[in-house]
């Protein structure tokens, strides 16, 4: 399987859970649907972004990097997003959505096929 | 009137046992080492003004066994174009008659005296692996090394990894071709040392030859005989000592050393140690195989691993990945309790 897919896969499914983790907070509960939706998605979406990088460049380090910088990127626009009453959740959503990216980041770099060069 | 001194009289004998060269290209320096089978020397060697060492037969006069072996070995090296092997640079006869052949003289220390310094397993793997690739690409080239032993491993200055001494190595190939001469013709003599020793003679070294090796046929002895050399030079790196020839004894013996080696690579040892050749690695190359899966952290064919070794395996081999996962959870359960 290809770097890229494996991420793209890997994000879908930890953005989904991402998502379902919202279940706890009552406040959200109504628009659960919603929010399952749009982790998953931006969860694909990162995925596939650090799956290409993945692809492109093998280093462990720079793929861990990248991981963290772009999923903390799309957490931080999804937590950007104001909740009805006004409150911001950055420590919430920023915190485990930057821990997916590197969960993402890592996995790419260690299993799947990529290019087959190698840059330290 | 005035004696010699003692040494004075050393000088002298070492001199007078130099060998005589025919040429003068080479000119001997100080011996380095003598074996059962040959002489080492150190010597110059003047057309490229470089230091070679030289190999002189022991033998008492020219073309008896001894001469044959040396030349045989020559050749075998010369065949053997590998970083594992000395090259050798140039082969010829003495004034009277032996043969010498020239190679690079290796600077270092025996892996019997390096034995120090292989404290943790990684340093261990990495002069055995260096060995056993060498020992395989004989085997690919036909050729079976057996007398695999500490003192015929050399790690030179710059880490570098030699496995000496191939003067009672066997060509395969030849060995076979001699076996169908012998089988056409009924003249039982022509099997005669075409594979660089004589049949039915015993040789190898107490500890480190192989059972069939030991029970006197060295013949026989294939890949195998040097898989069970190899396992028995990577027990004596853990251990110290040469490998006993009962198993339950190898496996208490892995057990009690400090540190002792993993249940895998425990098993490689046994599995190259076994006292059938085909119980063992069918050659260095099958060993080769099982060291890198042993070092990627895969299951090795030596062992059977139960469901909870395979788990925790897994669990060490992607334990980044664990940790990054687990570090999640936790951080969604803590957000969750703390609501």
């Amino acid at each position: 399987m290809k770097k890229p897919v494996i991420g793209l896969l890997l994000g879908a499914v930890l953005g989904a859970f991402d998502g379902l983790t919202a279940l706890g907070t009552p406040e959200v509960a109504s628009e659960i649907v919603g929010i399952v939706i749009g982790s998953t998605i931006k969860g694909i979406v990162v995925g596939a972004l650090v799956g290409w990088y993945a692809y492109r460049v093998q280093s462990l380090s720079k793929g861990l990097l990248v991981g963290l910088v772009v999923a903390a990127f799309f957490a931080f626009l999804v937590a950007a997003i104001p909740q009805p009453n006004g409150h911001h959740y950055w420590v919430e959503i920023m915190l485990p959505g930057s821990i997916v990216g590197l969960i993402v980041g890592y996995a790419t770099q260690k299993f799947g096929q990529g290019r087959g060069i190698a840059v330290r | 009137m005035t004696w010699l001194s003692n040494d004075l009289v050393e000088r002298l004998r070492d001199v007078a046992s130099r060998p005589e060269l025919a040429s003068d290209r080479y000119v001997i320096l100080r011996p380095i080492g003598r074996g059962g089978m040959g002489s080492v020397y150190a010597a110059r060697d003047e057309q490229l003004g470089r230091e070679v060492a030289i190999k002189v037969s022991n033998a008492a006069a020219p073309a008896d066994d001894l001469d044959q072996r040396l030349r045989q070995e020559a050749r075998v090296l010369a065949r053997l174009e590998h970083p594992g092997i000395v090259p050798v640079h140039d082969a010829g006869l003495l004034d009277d008659g032996r043969w010498f052949y020239v190679m690079k003289l290796v600077r270092g220390e025996t892996l019997a005296d390096h034995a120090a310094a292989l404290e943790h397993e990684a340093a261990r793997l990495v002069i055995f692996e260096r060995v056993a690739e060498t020992v395989a690409f004989a085997h690919a080239a036909g050729i079976v090394h057996r007398d695999l032993k500490p003192s015929n491993v050399m790690v030179g200055q710059f880490g570098e990894v030699l496995v000496l001494d191939w003067g009672v190595a066997r060509v395969l190939a030849r060995a076979e071709e001699e076996k169908a001469a012998s089988a056409r013709t009924t003249d039982r003599h022509s099997n005669n040392s075409m594979s660089g020793t004589s049949g039915g003679t015993r040789m190898g070294t107490a500890g480190f030859m192989a059972p069939e090796q030991a029970d006197g046929d060295s013949s026989n002895a294939g890949p195998p005989a040097d898989v069970y050399a190899l396992g028995a030079l990577f027990f004596w790196m853990w251990t110290g000592r040469a490998a006993p020839a009962d198993v339950n004894d190898i496996s208490r013996r892995l057990g009690a050393a400090s540190p002792a080696p993993s249940k895998r690579l425990a098993a490689i040892i046994r599995k190259c140690l076994s006292r059938a050749p085909t119980d063992r690695y069918a050659s260095a190359t099958e060993l080769m195989d099982d060291l890198a899966r042993y070092r990627q952290g895969s299951s090795v064919s030596a062992h059977r691993e139960t469901t909870m070794e395979r788990a925790g395996r897994w669990l060490v081999r992607y334990q980044t990945f664990v940790l990054l996962v687990l570090a999640y959870l936790v951080m969604r359960v803590a957000f969750a309790f703390l609501r």
